[in-house]
């Protein structure tokens, strides 16, 4: 797919309308690709002018400053600072909560002021501009239940743009009884992803899963790559595989058939 | 001779006072032990969330049940505490009733009733905490941290309220110009006929001992606060207005990092310069916390307010799976750690190394187990932040001991040498727009 990059737009002397920052799940992780291309195709649909870093994008940092590991944050934060201001970026749009937050929240102190949006805001603001259009016909009575991820709810306060979305689909949008600000973690945030959770009695992705499927859901509808993953690991180990875990630009994607 | 018992109400109450002002002067300085953090920004958002949270409990009745039951108790709190005003005023001056003289016996009626009905709500809501503590099992209530002292600690304040009410309206049904007037004696007109075999000088002699029992309780209470979890009821206002106002997901960039990383990036450093001369003298600032003098002094005020209710703890992802992690243990082993050091600093007038840090007690385990998902954060009804606690603690773990978990210092690796924390090539990051 026609993805250009911000040194390419640089050659041509153009500037994107957005940055498009893709996180190194979206970039690596087979699953998280999905939804990288998923979130390409309706830009795309939407003629936004956008641009990626490639290969000049580096880990925002997240998981070592939740690690306690605030030395290599700050050494990724002011690389990517150094290379988004060389490109006089003002606008940057990401699908993975953890980078949202990071960029929005950590990185003005050291120098990066962006316009940070989470992919469900950016697509709802496309939404009001009439940009694109979603088409709720395929979801119509189905089952559809909103996972919160923490580093988009909790963290930043950021509940609607993600239901507004799944209300546009026509299905129905059912709520866990732990939900918003009280929503359960998947267990992958504070760097757990990438380790053994400590010694306990249950995963939490499990109880996280069981939360879900107690409202009978067709689709678990998820913000972030690492609730995905484990989520899907979830139903998995639940061996409820007929129960769907998507992203939101999935599920829209899909009904347009993109 | 006459005056006796305003003289010895007067020292009862001076002395009660004064021990008071010592333990409060004792809990500024342990919370000055912190180091500094600057929250006098947005005053008016922070007076806002005072108003709003421990003045209005908005937080607190997200809990419905023991919300409500929680707002009976601190209304009665806050408004019999009008007629403890009157108690002092009539103990220094020997008056009697005092308020009854300027306001009216309508009027008082009215404000005794009130007292008298809350008096009796108090009562009532206290039955029910002791009954969800003691009877009931409510998970929160039982969690291994909430073993001896702090049960009992639980319980200590549930009895002191429900005597300290219970004198109360024996004090007036005792008072028998009060009875007979029939004004206000809403509650206390029940208890009356208790004693009405007994003699009059007797029932006075009630009326007086009651009188005397609920100042003298009220000031072993006021007293028992700082030994107590239930601090709460007075730094919930400074603690809920020196509360972090950043977005629950932005942890604050260490400014003695961002020195060093700038040193390190800069490709003009010169990193054989010599230390300026004062230099050499300063010890370096620890990174993250090791100890509570390395916390802030908001995380130690926390400390001090939280009352130990569990609701973070209820809350919290890995508590509920098992985990070892209980973010109401790291704040009660905080004023503990915070407690102990105060102690050391009075014995020896400063402090003096006793070879203990926070981590004698908080366990890696538990900082680990930490998905710094903030649902504890979100759920007090203070705006206590144990995550703040924790991820300090971590800091200290990786940037001074390099005692990271082994996965995570992989996942760190990978991010320093290949910008992501899987191991895979950077130059690969675009693949996946070629990919099928």
């Amino acid at each position: 797919m026609n993805v250009p990059t911000m040194a390419e737009m640089m050659a041509q002397g153009k500037q994107p309308e957005v940055l498009f920052w893709v996180g190194c799940a979206g970039s690596f992780d087979d699953r998280a690709k999905k939804i990288t291309k998923a979130f390409v195709k309706i830009l795309h649909k939407a003629k936004v002018d956008f641009a990626v870093l490639g290969t000049e994008e580096s880990c925002t940092g997240d998981p070592a400053k939740r690690s306690g590991n605030e030395f290599l944050f700050q050494m990724q934060a002011m690389t990517n600072i150094e290379v988004m201001n060389a490109y006089e970026v003002k606008k940057v749009v990401t699908a993975c909560p953890h980078c949202f937050n990071t960029l929005k929240n950590e990185y003005p102190d050291l120098g990066g002021n962006y316009d940070v949006m989470h992919h469900t805001q950016f697509l709802k603001l496309l939404l009001s501009e009439g940009r694109i259009s979603i088409e709720g016909g395929s979801y119509k009575g189905k089952r559809i239940t909103f996972h919160d991820p923490c580093y988009l709810g909790r963290a930043n306060d950021v509940y609607e743009a993600p239901r507004d979305l799944i209300r546009k689909l026509e299905g129905e949008l059912i709520e866990m009884k732990r939900c918003k600000r009280n929503g359960l973690c998947c267990g992958a945030g504070g760097a757990q992803m990438f380790k053994e959770p400590e010694k306990g009695s249950k995963d939490i992705n499990i109880e996280r899963t069981e939360d879900a499927l107690e409202v009978k859901p067709d689709i678990i509808a998820t913000g972030c790559p690492f609730c995905n993953t484990m989520m899907t690991d979830g139903i998995k180990n639940k061996e409820k595989e007929e129960v769907k875990v998507l992203d939101i630009v999935e599920l829209i994607a899909n009904a347009q058939d993109l | 001779m006459q005056y006796l018992p305003n003289i010895l109400f007067a020292v009862v109450l001076i002395f009660g006072i004064t021990f008071f002002v010592k333990n409060v002067k004792k809990l500024l300085r342990n919370i000055k032990l912190g180091k500094a953090v600057d929250r006098s920004d947005n005053s008016a958002l922070r007076w806002k969330n005072m108003i709003k949270i421990a003045l209005g409990q908005s937080k607190m009745v997200r809990r419905p049940v023991s919300g409500l039951l929680h707002i009976v108790v601190y209304v009665g709190f806050i408004i019999i505490n009008i007629e403890v005003l009157e108690i002092i005023i009539d103990g220094l001056f020997g008056t009697h009733r005092l308020f009854q003289n300027y306001v009216g016996a309508q009027l008082y009626g009215a404000l005794i009733g009130t007292f008298e009905v809350l008096a009796l709500l108090v009562f009532v809501a206290v039955i029910v905490f002791w009954i969800r503590r003691n009877v009931i099992t409510i998970k929160r209530f039982l969690n291994k941290e909430m073993k001896g002292w702090p049960k009992n600690d639980g319980n200590f304040i549930l009895y002191f309220e429900m005597v300290l009410m219970t004198l109360f309206l024996v004090m007036n049904a005792t008072d028998t110009p009060f009875q007979e007037a029939g004004i206000g004696n809403i509650v206390s007109q029940y208890i009356a006929p208790l004693f009405s075999d007994l003699t009059e000088s007797t029932i006075h002699l009630i009326e007086r001992g009651a009188w005397w029992a609920h100042i003298i309780g009220i000031l072993i209470f006021l007293n028992y606060l700082y030994y107590s979890k239930h601090l709460h009821i007075l730094l919930a206002f400074p603690n809920t207005y020196f509360a972090n106002l950043n977005a629950k997901g932005q942890f604050d960039n260490l400014a003695s990092v961002t020195n060093e990383v700038k040193l390190m990036l800069d490709p003009t450093a010169d990193p054989f310069a010599t230390p300026a001369e004062d230099d050499a003298e300063t010890v370096p600032e620890k990174f993250g916390a090791q100890d509570v003098s390395d916390l802030n002094w908001v995380q130690l005020l926390n400390a001090y307010t939280c009352t130990e209710c569990g609701r973070c703890t209820s809350v919290c992802p890995a508590n509920q799976t098992g985990k070892e992690l209980s973010p109401r243990a790291i704040m009660m082993k905080t004023r503990d750690r915070v407690e102990e050091v105060g102690k050391n600093i009075d014995a020896n007038g400063k402090f003096v190394d006793d070879g203990k840090t926070l981590f004698d007690t908080i366990a890696t385990e538990e900082l680990w187990a930490c998905t710094s998902c903030n649902a504890c954060v979100e759920e007090c009804p203070v705006n206590i932040d144990p995550l703040s606690i924790i991820m300090d603690m971590r800091r200290y773990e990786v940037m001074e001991k390099s005692a990271a978990p082994q996965e995570l210092n992989m996942m760190m690796t990978n991010i320093e040498n290949n910008g992501a924390p899987w191991q895979y090539n950077q130059m690969d990051r675009l693949n996946w727009k070629d990919e099928e």
